[in-house]
Order: C-alpha cells, then structure tokens, then sequence
C-alpha cells in the first residue's frame, strides 16, 4: 500500500467526492448522505457563496398551480428551445421529476413565494407554452426574484443537518484517472494553509458549474471558470457541445450583472431607440418571452442596425411602465436592489439599459441521464467511464442542447444531482472496494501544482529581439493574461460568429497558451494563496476556452446560441449531432443526439417560431 | 485613489502593518466598486488578499471594514468614500491573511441556530400550505447572505464571540420560529434561553446600520425576546 504515503501528502478516504458545493453538488450529497454513506464535498468558496445563489427566476416544473400544465408541455418546450439538439430521453427524465424535486425543496424548507390558496407562486417565462406551442404558461416556481438565494442555502441546511463532511476553500486540482479509465479520487490543496491532500474515493461527482468567466462581460460570478470542465479534458475526456454558450438577452449594459427574464415574466419589454416594442416583429407571439437565443440575437440585431439606445447606441432598453410598481417591490426585490446599486434608477420609474450578456454553459461534461460521465472508446460509441459522474452546469446530459430555457438550470441541477447521487449509490453497493492510485497519477497532478511554485525568471531574462520563435513577455503576469483570454473570446466568439473571425481568435489563443506556458507566480506562499488559485483557474479557463472556439470554428451551421453569419441556417441533415472537443486534437468527434424518449413519442425537428 | 490596506501575513511578517496603495485616475471609471478597484491592486500587487465571488452583493463573500463600517466590497461606491480609503478585515475575528478571517466561529454560532426546517407531521403529498400573508412574514429574514457584517460590527459578539450567538445567527434563528411550516418553535426558543445566546444583544443596533442587504437583525432579536416572553407567561 504504498500509495498511501506517497509524497506524504495524506491520504483521505471515502465513499463518494462531491467535487462543487453549489446546487447539484449539494443535491447530490443530501441523497448519499440520506444513503449513510461517506461523503466528502469539496468546495474552493464557502458552499452559501457557490453560483446558484445568484440564479433569480425560478425553478421549472409542470404543477399547474396558476394554469393547466402537464410535464410533456414542459418537455416539449424545452426539446423546442434545444433547438432539437437536446437528448430526448434526458428531457422526458428532468420534466417528471420536475415537480417531485420542487416538492422536496418546499419540505425543506425552500421559501416559495405563495399564491391566494397557499401554492407555490409560479411564473411565465421565456419559452413556456401550454398544449405544445400554444398559448404562455406559467411553469416557474419562484421565490421572489431570489429563487437560487433560497434554494442553496435550504440544501446547504439540510447537509448541516445530516453532518455531511465540507472541505470548505480547498481546491480540487486534478482527477485521477488510472489506465483502465475508472476515476479514483483527486488531488486538492487547502487554500487556508496550503496543505496537500489526496482524496481517495471510489466515486467522484464533478459539479463545478460553468465557465462564464470565458467572456469579459458576463453575468457570471468570478469564480466560475470552468474548472471541472478542464479536469475532464486533462483526464482524457472530451468537452461536448462547448460551441453553445447562452448569451442572456438581458444583462446590465457594460457592467453584466443579469436582469432576471423574470422581469418579462411580469410584464417588461424591450424597447429600441424609436420606442418600438421590437420583439414583436421577431417573435410575433411569444414576443419578449421568446427562447433566449431568439431574444438575444434581436436585441443584438437592433444595436447593430443602429437602434440601440444611449450615447453609444449599445443597448436597448427594458420598459417596466406596464408592471405595478408595488409588483416589482414584491416580485422583484432583487433586481429592485441592483438597479438601485448599480445603476441609481429604480426600475419602477426608469427603464433597465440592456444588453446580451454571456450567461451560461449549454456544453459541458458528456454525461447520460443517470448522471454517469460517458465518451466514444472503441468498442462503444457510450462507454461509462467507471468511478466518475458529472451533473450540473459543467456537466452535458444534454437537456438543454444548442439552447437552455430560463427556468430550467436550477431544475437540472435539482434532478441530475440527484440522479447521479443514486447512480453513485447503486454503483458503490456493487464496488465496496478501493482500488490502489498508480503514483504517476499522483506525481503528474503534484507536477501542475508545483509549476506554479517555480521563480519567476521573466524577470531576469533580456528580450532578445530577434528571437522571434520565443519571444520573452516580461510584463506577463496571471491577471493580465486572464483579462487578454476573456477579450479574444468577447471579440471572436460572441453573439455572431463567422470563419474568419473565429479561426483569428484561435490564432490569438495559441499565442496566449505560450504565454501561460511560461508565466510566473510571484507569490509563492501557502497561506491563503489566492494567486495559487487564480493561476489554477486561468489554466482551467484556458483549456474552456480552445473547446468553446475549435468546436464553434467546425460547427457549419447556425443552431440555437451558436449563430454563424456564414450558415445562416440550421442543417439538420449535417449537424444533428453532438460535438465532442479532445484536448489531444484540433479536430472535434461528433455523436448522435438521442431523439428517443423514454415513453413517449420523438419530437421530430420542426422550424422554431415563437 | 489612494488606499491604506491592512497587510497581515504569518508567513513572512509577525505583526500586521498598513499598506498605502494607489490606483491612478485613468483606471477609475464612473460608478466603479471597491471590489473592482481592490481586483485592480491585485493585479499589480497579487500578494494582496481578501475573498470574493459574484460581484454583485448576493453571495457574501467579501464582507470586510470599509472606511471604519463592515460593508461589501462589491456594492460600495469608490466615489461615496473619502480617501485615503482605510480596509481592514471584519473586526472581532480572527485574521488569516490580509482582508481574510476565520469565519469558522461564526458559521458554527449558524449551525448551533438548528438552521433548517423541522416539521413533526406526515409530510404532504404536494407543498405544505402557506398564505401569502404567512409568507410575508419571512422577508427581512430570508434573505440574509451570511456575509457576517453584522456580527463582526456587534460590541456583544466581540465581548462573547463564544456564547452570544450574534445577530446573523439570531436572525436565522427567528427566521425558522416565525415560518408558519416549522413544527420546532418550542425547542428553539429552550435552546436559546440562557444568559448568554440570545440576551447579550443589548440593541446597540449596529447589525441594523451595517447590514448590506437592508435587513434588521435587531428587529428579529427583539422579536425572539417577545416570543421568549410569552412562552414563558
């Protein structure tokens, strides 16, 4: 058992690594933990602090507390908002369970706004539709405007409550893969003291939410960048579908904080610089609750047309003249507060400026609707990759294909942290073993923690002019490096995309990969290091980065969030299909979308009109 | 700007000491937040430390002593404050690095709160019933990001950070007596009579005043003392 001692760096033992300490990580440890299993969770932030906390809207399932609703209206507005690139079979799961998980919440305790008869208060938003395309519903269980708030900190109660073990501010570095393929733990550090530690378990939950931090402006918090994501590619697993990055229609112009859609759902819409209610010539019926990508492309087609409002004619406003302002007070206090805060108007009287701003990861980690991490081998299109499960924003079920719709984020991290949870548990009844970590896993994972305690030699070194192979930047420094990445890809993979532009930006990412290659820490100190972290996560971001860009530069089509201005349309018959980005090649796989349900009939692609 | 910083590191330094920075004119932009600035300073001096997530005051991380007041980085106003501007970590806990302390007392003061709902009876086949009206009794309360601005500002807690259970806890702790759902209000308010958990709040009000969201943990405290009084008439 030499493992055991290896680099002295102390072993810990347990049953399942939850890696992720925001919804979908917790979900999950609540379930293991109700199954007396040991579970360890692994946050880098406090768990309360996790990116779910900022999720406003609300959460989606068919209760039918306002209007007549069924769970197959719901799965067909979201195969719909997919664009049809969402796994059928994975859709049909998530919109049963939808109400048994909202249910659950509210048992725990969840602080659910209320309707006149004492249910859950439910809202319309994007994409709702009652009868297969009918008319709006109202499918979204909400709390206020705080519904991520509320939800977070009830499951984080709830594991207080159940004693599960928190390794709160350490930082997950690595998987270890083994050469048979099957994940057996991971290695992480405390942020705290700088201490080492390997984490062997015989299951690993990755549930590390998104990158949004890829994008300069982004509605996202800043510690999202990815880093589950890349922990996959570093272990040989492929990113799927990375080309499809939600730009939320409604972020705070030039500042990114997100204006809930649940502000249309209450009655704002979006006005241009001639006061026209624009929405109405893009989606006739749905209007201002059309799917997001439909919204955003308008909005960014009225700023480019020259009918954006302000000085710069960069953004468009959102009007909520409609809208009782003792609603928005009660509905909306949230958004009440940041507009307050960040832009000294209140929303009741003055309209939001507003602009598509980055906002969520559709791509991720391929995973199947039980929660389990799969990718191509060769004997299998699906292979399961033993020990391993991924579930949330990082993972790729894939529910939400080339588009999510509002609502259901918080409802995919709900079902799929618990279905992977029970996978986990089914899996370690018939696995009570542990098996040995080869040493190499250990000594290459150490190696990339080491890199970055390295001295910094930029410093001392000449720039020779004339090397022109390896140039020497001596200025280079990880906040700049992490700042020049976020503007190639706001510059080279935004809304709108086209060969060219893309294939520069790819270009200017090389660049920039040799440049993180050879950038020093300055700090090399244990204690609450955060520069450590912040390398860690450029390094992460870095590697989302090049499977967000090549997957889009190979996408010939232009599906859901994905718009390419050179194939304007979408080509079923060429891209139905799955990409899968490898960090060993330049070129993506692809794999078939699962258009079979589990019991009810496909719905084939049809031209999406809201 | 100018910025005088507290700089403590038990790496390299044994005493804490203060550090000036300064940011030039032309890195400010209008309406920018100390948190901005402060990722900023980082950038030229990444030694410099404090915690921080979502930048937009929901998820709490960056709680620490602005110009003499606990507030959050990330929604206070660089044009709002007089220079040099003085940061300091939250005051009563113990510092790990710089702008970081240990807020390892403080959650457990949350937990000891049993922070979570308990109810006695078969659970519902759907949501337990609650009236608007019920439900509007937890706004102040639920939206608390657990920043700890106000425990850190409360002489009480500096006095007892031991047994004074402080005002985010408290805040919590009312936040599940007064939810119509919970079934526990009996245990809770027994867990909280003594000398020490609940009645050290002296309503100095500081909680109050510091509060990022605009909640009133005095409120809530005196609240409990009311509901303490009349369990036990």
């Amino acid at each position: 058992m030499a493992f055991l001692n290896h680099s002295k760096v102390p072993v810990h033992r347990f049953d399942a690594l939850i890696i992720g300490a925001g919804g979908a990580g917790l979900k999950a440890a609540l379930q293991l933990a109700n199954a007396d299993l040991k579970v360890a969770v692994i946050s880098k932030v406090f768990p309360t602090r996790s990116h779910t906390v900022a999720a406003q809207g609300g959460v989606n399932a068919a209760l039918a507390n306002v209007n007549d609703d069924n769970w197959h209206w719901h799965m067909f507005d979201t195969v719909k908002g997919s664009d049809y690139l969402g796994d059928q079979d994975a859709i049909e799961y998530m919109c049963r369970a939808a109400p048994q998980v909202v249910y659950e919440l509210e048992h725990s305790g969840v602080p659910f706004s209320r309707l006149k008869n004492g249910k859950i208060y439910q809202r319309k938003f994007g994409g709702q539709s009652q009868n297969f395309g009918g008319g709006q519903a109202a499918r979204t269980c909400a709390a206020a405007d705080r519904t991520g708030h509320a939800i977070l900190q009830t499951l984080y109660q709830q594991n207080l409550r159940k004693q599960t073990h928190f390794f709160t501010e350490y930082f997950a570095v690595d998987l270890f893969r083994n050469k048979s393929g099957q994940v057996l733990g991971a290695l992480a550090f405390c942020i705290e003291t700088g201490e080492r530690i390997i984490i062997d378990a015989r299951t690993t939950l990755l549930a590390t939410g998104g990158v949004g931090q890829l994008f300069k402006t982004c509605t996202n918090a800043l510690i999202n960048t990815g880093d589950g994501i890349a922990m996959a590619m570093r272990a040989g697993i492929p990113a799927q579908d990375m080309e499809f990055f939600q730009f939320h229609p409604t972020g705070i112009a030039g500042k990114g904080m997100l204006i809930s859609e649940a502000v249309r759902g209450e009655g704002g819409i979006l006005i241009n610089s001639e006061g026209e209610r624009f929405m109405e010539r893009y989606a006739p019926s749905a209007k201002d609750l059309a799917s997001r990508d439909v919204v955003s492309r308008a909005v960014a087609t009225e700023i480019q047309e020259g009918r954006g409002c302000g000085e710069n004619k960069d953004h468009v406003w959102l009007n909520l003249d409609n809208v009782d302002p003792e609603t928005v007070k009660k509905r909306l206090p949230g958004i009440r507060d940041l507009c307050l805060t960040f832009l000294g108007i209140d929303p009741a009287e003055e309209a939001i400026p507003v602009t598509p701003t980055a906002h969520y990861t559709m791509g991720g980690i391929p995973s199947n609707r039980h929660g389990q991490v799969i990718m191509p081998t060769q004997n299998h299109a699906e292979s399961i990759v033993l020990g391993l499960y991924a579930a949330g924003e990082c993972a790729c079920v894939s529910v939400h294909g080339a588009n999510r719709l509002g609502g259901n984020s918080l409802l995919d991290i709900l079902v799929f942290g618990r279905a992977a949870a029970n996978s986990m548990i089914e899996y370690l009844s018939e696995n009570p073993y542990h098996k040995t970590i080869d040493a190499e896993l250990i000594d290459q994972a150490i190696a990339r923690l080491d890199r970055w305690d390295k001295p910094n030699n930029n410093v001392n070194r000449s720039i020779n002019a004339n090397d022109q192979e390896e140039p020497v930047y001596q200025n280079d420094n990880v906040a700049l490096l992490r700042d020049e990445l976020r503007k190639i890809m706001e510059d080279h993979c935004s809304v709108f995309r086209n060969e060219s532009v893309l294939q520069e930006g790819i270009d200017k990412l090389e660049q920039l990969f040799k440049r993180i290659n050879t950038v020093a820490l300055h700090d090399h100190s244990k204690i609450f290091n955060t520069a450590r972290v912040e390398a860690l996560e450029l390094e992460n971001l870095a590697e989302c980065a090049m499977a967000t860009i090549v997957s889009a530069l190979h996408r010939h089509e232009s599906r859901g969030a994905h718009t390419r201005m050179d194939y304007p349309d979408r080509d079923d018959k060429n891209y139905l299909k799955h990409s899968l980005y490898f960090s060993s090649t330049d070129q993506p796989e692809y794999k078939a979308v699962k258009t079979q349900p589990i019991t009810v009939d496909t719905f084939p692609p049809k031209e999406r009109v809201y | 700007m100018k910025f005088s910083i507290y700089r403590y590191h038990s790496e390299s330094t044994e005493q804490p000491y203060i550090q000036a920075y300064e940011l030039a004119d032309s890195e400010i932009d209008a309406g920018m937040m100390l948190l901005q600035a402060l990722i900023k300073l980082k950038a030229q001096d990444e030694s410099l430390s404090f915690r921080r997530s979502c930048q937009e005051g929901v998820c709490g991380s960056d709680a620490m002593n602005i110009n003499g007041k606990n507030g959050l980085a990330c929604v206070t106003r660089l044009a709002d404050l007089k220079q040099p501007i003085q940061l300091r970590p939250l005051p009563g806990m113990p510092v790990i690095r710089d702008l970081i302390v240990d807020m390892q007392p403080f959650f457990k003061h949350y937990n000891d709160v049993k922070p979570w709902l308990i109810t006695k009876d078969p659970e519902p086949e759907h949501e337990w019933k609650q009236s608007p009206e019920q439900r509007a009794k937890l706004d102040g309360l639920y939206e608390c990001i657990l920043c700890g601005a106000c425990t850190a500002s409360c002489p009480s807690s500096w006095w007892n950070p031991d047994r004074f259970l402080g005002p985010a806890a408290l805040l919590q702790s009312a936040r599940f007596i007064i939810d119509s759902r919970d079934q526990a209000t009996d245990e809770r308010l027994n867990q909280l009579d003594d000398a020490y958990k609940l009645y050290r709040c002296h309503t100095i009000m500081n909680c109050t005043q510091v509060c990022p969201k605009g909640l009133n943990p005095a409120k809530a405290i005196s609240k409990l003392k009311h509901e303490m009084l009349k369990k036990k008439l």
